[in-house]
């Protein structure tokens, strides 16, 4: 009974994500499980930001290896290492690091994380194609998150109420930001916390007084419906877009690491999952998908 | 004989056992969830549920005053109602009394279909069309609040209270209304003064048990709501409803986390809310059979 409950939340997350999320793994061709002496499956899950990413990689790794089906789910990164630990996955997507308390429970469990440096994605803040600011300082952006900015004539705008979107607190992204724009103060109570990053640009895009925060490839894919608004790190700085260029370069400040985890050092399938998604073939599609390549610093 | 008798006895046993099954599942939801939930009473304890900010994730301090929750659910579940009670009364006083037979024929066939609309998708048309409706006719900066909320709620409910008050219309005594007219009454003033009156306890049920589904409803609120922690009883201000907490922060909790105890707790809340209501609502249809 409990554990049905317990899925239910999950089932809940992941029903959500792949409402708003097309992703673009579709289940593998049973014609290719000869080869393989029986299919062998490998599971990902985690992080909304990855579902595309690692989608991808998914369909490019299974053309390679016929026979094999891997599984790709969102439902964010705390749910992937959730299920991690409780070892329903066997690659967690994530989109933070793992906290030291998540950390130790696999450590516990005798499998201690294995974390893989897959990707870079920096984070555009999106505002309404309408919305005449097109700049903001990384401490702009913390005080209307943090409430001190109600209205968009606080930072050079019209005297119109900004619409404050988030993503759930599940998401890593929400984590990520909360860390490193909101230098780790809370987000103001009134903020609408959004389900999904398509949600944050479906919003965006009707509301004029709207900002959001979503992956670089999602607001590149999005095109004219929101505007990236560039972005300076502190007062003196000049004003970055967010691009791949200007992450790589290190220029645009707010942009983290993706990352895929594993209990204990990877074997099998896994281990080449892994290697692929690290291979030049496998960081093609990352630039593919609108992240930014490691290894390319 | 005997082969009979046993055959009778185990059909008996059999009915007996999946009529109690019932029971035993909300027992033991009761159960399972208050053993989850118990641990958050003795460590934070629960003054901590009584706060008044919801901030499960947070780099300072985490807390889980639900009060938000509450006052979130209260106002959407509130408006819905508010919404419900005249459209549904009037259509059931409509159907039941006042439309011919082929109108009857046509009205409640789709108000059964409506009540069939799977929530998520009444999701899909709130965020399409009625999020962008309330925005513009109220002038607001974005449509994800209370209000398309509860729209969106009054529509599942409205079909319950059509149809059970449509019931208790119908199951006013003929002689009644005869007498009403009887005494001179015109059609309207026994239809208000006499009919409703009397199947007002019905009436009643049938809003309770609406009120009951608007309560725990999940999927269409979060899409709709804007899910802002806030304490607020103004329609135009976005809320985050109970149902929705649990339903998107369910997924990411650390397995027996004080976070994960704390939507246990919220659960129970839920549960209880609800298990008052549907007592109530059985009540009152209890007292309009007897009468």
């Amino acid at each position: 009974m409990f554990k049905t409950l317990k899925n239910v939340g999950g089932g809940l997350a992941i029903a959500i994500c792949t409402l708003f999320v097309t992703t673009s793994c579709k289940p593998s061709s049973e014609k290719g499980g000869k080869d393989g002496g029986g299919e062998q499956k490998v599971t990902i899950k985690g992080s909304d930001t990855m579902v595309h990413l690692c989608g991808n990689w998914a369909e490019a790794f299974k053309e390679k290896h016929h026979g094999v089906e891997l599984a790709v789910t969102g439902g964010g990164s705390g749910t992937g290492i959730k299920a991690l630990i409780n070892g329903t996955t066997d690659i967690c997507a994530a989109s933070r690091a793992m906290k030291e308390t998540e950390e130790a429970k696999l450590k516990e469990k005798g499998t201690p994380p294995q974390k893989f440096v897959v990707a870079t994605d920096g984070i555009a803040v999106v505002v309404n194609p309408a919305n005449s600011v097109d700049t903001l300082t990384q401490e702009q952006i913390r005080k209307i998150y943090t409430g001190a900015y109600k209205s968009w004539s606080d930072v050079g705008g019209p005297d119109k109420p900004i619409v404050v979107l988030s993503r759930e607190s599940s998401s890593g992204t929400y984590v990520f930001f909360q860390e490193h724009v909101l230098q780790k103060k809370d987000y103001r109570p009134d903020a609408r916390l959004m389900a999904a990053t398509s949600a944050i640009i479906t919003a965006v895009s009707q509301d004029e007084g709207a900002i959001g925060y979503v992956g670089l490839g999602y607001a590149v894919e999005a095109g004219d419906k929101v505007k990236s608004l560039n972005v300076k790190a502190d007062e003196n700085s000049k004003a970055v877009a967010p691009s791949e260029a200007t992450v790589v370069s290190g220029e645009y400040s707010i942009a983290r690491p993706l990352l895929l985890y594993t209990g204990g050092k990877p074997e099998g399938l896994v281990k080449e999952f892994i290697d692929f998604c690290l291979s030049s073939e496998g960081q093609k599609i990352v630039a593919q998908t609108g992240y930014v390549p490691v290894g390319s610093k | 004989m005997p082969g009979r008798m046993w055959r009778d006895k185990a059909i008996r046993v059999m009915l007996v056992g999946a009529a109690s099954t019932s029971i035993l599942i909300v027992l033991l939801i009761f159960l399972f969830i208050g053993k989850e939930a118990v641990p958050f009473a003795v460590k934070p304890g629960l003054g901590e549920l009584l706060g008044k900010n919801w901030i499960p994730v947070s780099f300072q301090r985490v807390s889980f005053g639900i009060l938000p929750l509450v006052t979130g659910t209260l106002l959407v579940t509130t408006l819905a109602t508010l919404m419900t009670i005249p459209f549904g009364v009037c259509a059931a006083v409509y159907i039941a009394e006042v439309a011919s037979a082929w109108e009857r024929e046509i009205l409640k066939p789709f108000i059964e279909l409506l009540a069939a609309i799977p929530s998520v998708v009444l999701g899909f048309f709130g965020l399409v069309v009625v999020v962008p409706l309330v925005k513009a006719i109220f002038g607001l900066p974005s449509g994800l609040n209370a209000l398309s909320g509860s729209i969106l709620l009054a529509l599942m409910a409205i079909p319950t209270v059509i149809s059970i008050s449509e019931d208790a219309i119908r199951s006013v005594p003929e002689s009644y209304k005869s007498a009403s007219l009887a005494l001179g009454a015109s059609k309207l003033q026994t239809l208000w003064r006499v009919t409703v009156p009397a199947a007002l306890s019905g009436i009643i049920a049938a809003v309770m048990l609406a009120v009951g589904r608007v309560i725990g409803e999940t999927m269409a609120v979060m899409m709709v709501t804007g899910n802002s922690r806030l304490i607020t009883f103004s329609p135009i201000q976005p809320v985050r409803t109970m149902t929705a907490t649990i339903a998107a922060e369910m997924g990411e909790v650390e397995f027996g986390s004080e976070h994960y105890q704390a939507l246990f707790c919220v659960g129970i809340i839920l549960l209880l809310a609800t298990y008052i209501l549907t007592r109530i609502a059985q009540r009152t249809l209890k007292k309009y059979r007897m009468a």
